[in-house]
């Protein structure tokens, strides 16, 4: 990967990331941060689900894990919130080898593997909700006190900031997929495991390498939720919203893309909103938009918005670009 | 630790409400066996189906065990269309977009229940709700044994239906052979949507068995999807015995594990069952084909 890859990534930061300081209302900078978290969820779902074609159904567990460990550690053991963050994400990342290292070894894949990732986090989810250490159904509250050096900012702004170099790092990351050997043994993988195998990949690796990066990413997803909402509880944090969002931002955007995960959370969660408005605010109503998006995009474009805007650029320009982007979509 | 009479009586009437966690699993290894498809909407087509149940009991006035035979013909019309007309052509015969499209439908059926009904638990005060049936010292309950002599009558129907008629034949010719069944003139499309109604008929009858002894809010489904699946897996994906006997026996853990361990780990019982079984049996207790 060369310096040359990352250009059609800067634009995006940049416009990301001067939008706050263009005089946006407080719940506008609000949505655009819950937007971050969901978009850097899925890019973390994308690396598994997109690049993999392995579709998680618990990424709340990654998610569930980064977000408990920045709140539990800082709150009861006083860990600095930098020092948290870290141990955030390498513990998710830990429950997704763990995950892996069990479900890999058994072969399961496709729905099973959808399955399987959804009853673990629902198992999270249900020992979170009546053990101590999170605060059982009560949940965990992380106390009030501004200042860089705790990860909390009083300036609603500088924190769209913050998750806007979160998503960029997701961004380089997935970039990095479509440029290196990791990368296309995982889409190797993807289309044909028996082939990938027999040509000398190691299977088991990859898989395993690609569902603790995805982890990683979700995971850092929770911390920044914690830091940003600085309150937790089980359905929050292992409920399976996230798991839902993540996989809708990410399939809606564009499965394998670099920017369809940030396209899916901008787009879901802004129609989400209009919803909201038009509807008066029923509860539900949101949601049902996303499952008749979700229907409408397997159906007519499974390759995601992102695949739309790059099958129309490839029109225009009659395949000058080439067969850079994948094709493939999720197959199993 | 308990006397004998309760961890019996636990038992009992776990095993009969396992009867009916069994009706949902049958529909669901039926789907699976012949369209070898993980049908995720099928706990929203049980929350759809206790509704109707509800509603039918609200505004009507009509017994549950009665509505299931009004509930039957609607289900069985309604997972035909959703099977023939959105699932079949937007999966694209893809494994993974069509499990994608069905947590499409449950989500949209979900919260189009959320929208319609508010997140109120729903009941039905039946006068024979909380009946009971003493046998010797113990005491079970009369809507469960209820809900569990009708699964096993149901059962029989739908192994009749499978075994004893046209439809049932094509089925079976589908699921071991697709290909082959195209080739005979069987239209597989049209047997999909058949099973697929079938399958979603079982949850009406279910729905019907649940409402006296259970509560219907629109996330009641989500509680019972993973169960059934662990079920179906448990069984054998695809074996309508297997999802039998599994069913009794996923009753059984669970009345088991929520006496010992309190109800919300009860549940935990169950997933953990679940993550074991696919990952070191995943062809299931009773690996038989239907």
């Amino acid at each position: 990967m060369s310096a040359r890859d990352l250009f059609p990534i800067l634009p995006v930061l940049l416009v990301l990331a001067v939008l706050p300081f263009l005089g946006l209302s407080g719940s506008l900078l609000n949505l655009l941060i819950f937007m971050m978290i969901v978009a850097l969820a899925a890019q973390g779902w994308n690396v598994l689900g997109g690049y993999g074609g392995l579709a998680s159904f618990g990424h709340a567990a990654f998610f569930g894990t980064g977000a408990y460990a920045a709140a539990i550690l800082q709150t009861r053991y006083g860990v600095n919130a930098w020092a948290a963050l870290v141990a955030g994400v390498v513990l998710g990342s830990l429950v997704g080898a763990f995950i892996g290292l069990l479900t890999f070894r058994s072969g399961l894949k496709g729905s099973y593997f959808a399955l399987i990732t959804l009853a673990f986090a629902e198992v999270l989810r249900i020992i979170a909700n009546s053990s101590e250490i999170t605060g059982g159904g009560a949940g965990i509250v992380v106390p009030i006190d501004y200042g860089f050096e705790n990860l909390q900012l009083r300036d609603r702004r500088f924190f769209v900031l913050l998750a806007v170099i979160c998503v960029g790092v997701g961004l380089v990351i997935t970039r990095w997929l479509d440029r290196s050997k990791f990368g296309a043994y995982l889409i190797a993988i993807r289309e044909n495991e028996d082939a990938a195998r027999a040509l000398g990949v190691n299977v088991m690796n990859v898989k395993l390498g690609a569902i603790t990066l995805s982890a990683a990413l979700t995971a850092l997803a929770g911390v920044l939720y914690t830091q940003n909402f600085l309150f937790l509880d089980a359905n929050v944090a292992y409920g399976p919203w996230i798991s839902i969002e993540a996989l809708f931002a990410a399939i809606v955007g564009g499965l394998g893309t670099m920017f369809g995960p940030l396209i899916g959370a901008v787009v879901l969660l802004g129609a989400g909103e209009i919803t909201k408005e038009f509807s008066g605010g029923i509860p539900g109503f949101d949601l049902l938009v996303f499952g008749v998006i979700l229907i409408i995009t397997v159906a007519f474009a499974p390759n995601g918005l992102a695949g739309i805007s790059l099958k129309s650029f490839r029109r225009k320009t009659r395949g000058h670009t080439a067969r850079s982007s994948r094709d493939g979509g999720a197959d199993a | 630790m308990y006397p004998i009479p309760i961890i019996a009586e636990a038992l009992i009437n776990g095993l009969m409400l396992g009867a009916v966690y069994a009706l949902v699993a049958v529909g669901l290894t039926l789907i699976y066996g012949v369209l070898h498809i993980v049908n995720f909407a099928h706990g929203a087509f049980l929350t759809l189906s206790m509704f109707g149940i509800w509603l039918l009991w609200e505004h009507a006035g009509l017994d549950p065990y009665l509505s299931i035979l009004m509930l039957t013909p609607i289900m069985f019309g309604l997972g035909y269309g959703v099977q023939r007309f959105i699932i079949g052509p937007a999966g694209h015969g893809r494994d993974n977009s069509i499990l994608l499209v069905t947590l499409g439908i449950s989500i949209v059926i979900e919260n189009g229940l959320l929208v319609v009904f508010k997140s109120d638990t729903r009941t039905i005060a039946t006068d024979y709700g909380f009946r009971v049936i003493e046998i010797g010292p113990l005491l079970l309950s009369w809507p469960r044994a209820v809900g569990f002599v009708a699964t096993m009558a149901t059962a029989v129907i739908v192994w009749l239906i499978l075994n004893r008629t046209d439809v049932g034949k094509a089925i079976r010719a589908v699921a071991k052979e697709k290909l082959g069944a195209r080739l005979v003139g069987i239209d597989v499309n049209h047997i999909y949507a058949m099973t697929f109604a079938l399958g979603s008929a079982c949850l009406a009858v279910a729905a019907g068995l649940l409402m006296p002894v259970f509560y219907v809010n629109p996330q009641t489904g989500g509680a019972f999807v993973l169960v059934a699946f662990t079920i179906v897996v448990l069984g054998g994906m695809g074996s309508v015995t297997g999802a039998l006997l599994g069913g009794l026996l996923i009753g059984v853990v669970e009345a088991a594990s929520s006496l010992f361990l309190g109800d919300s780990l009860g549940q935990l019982g169950i997933f953990v069952l679940f993550i074991l079984v696919l990952l070191f049996k995943p062809t299931g207790l009773f690996g038989a084909r239907i």
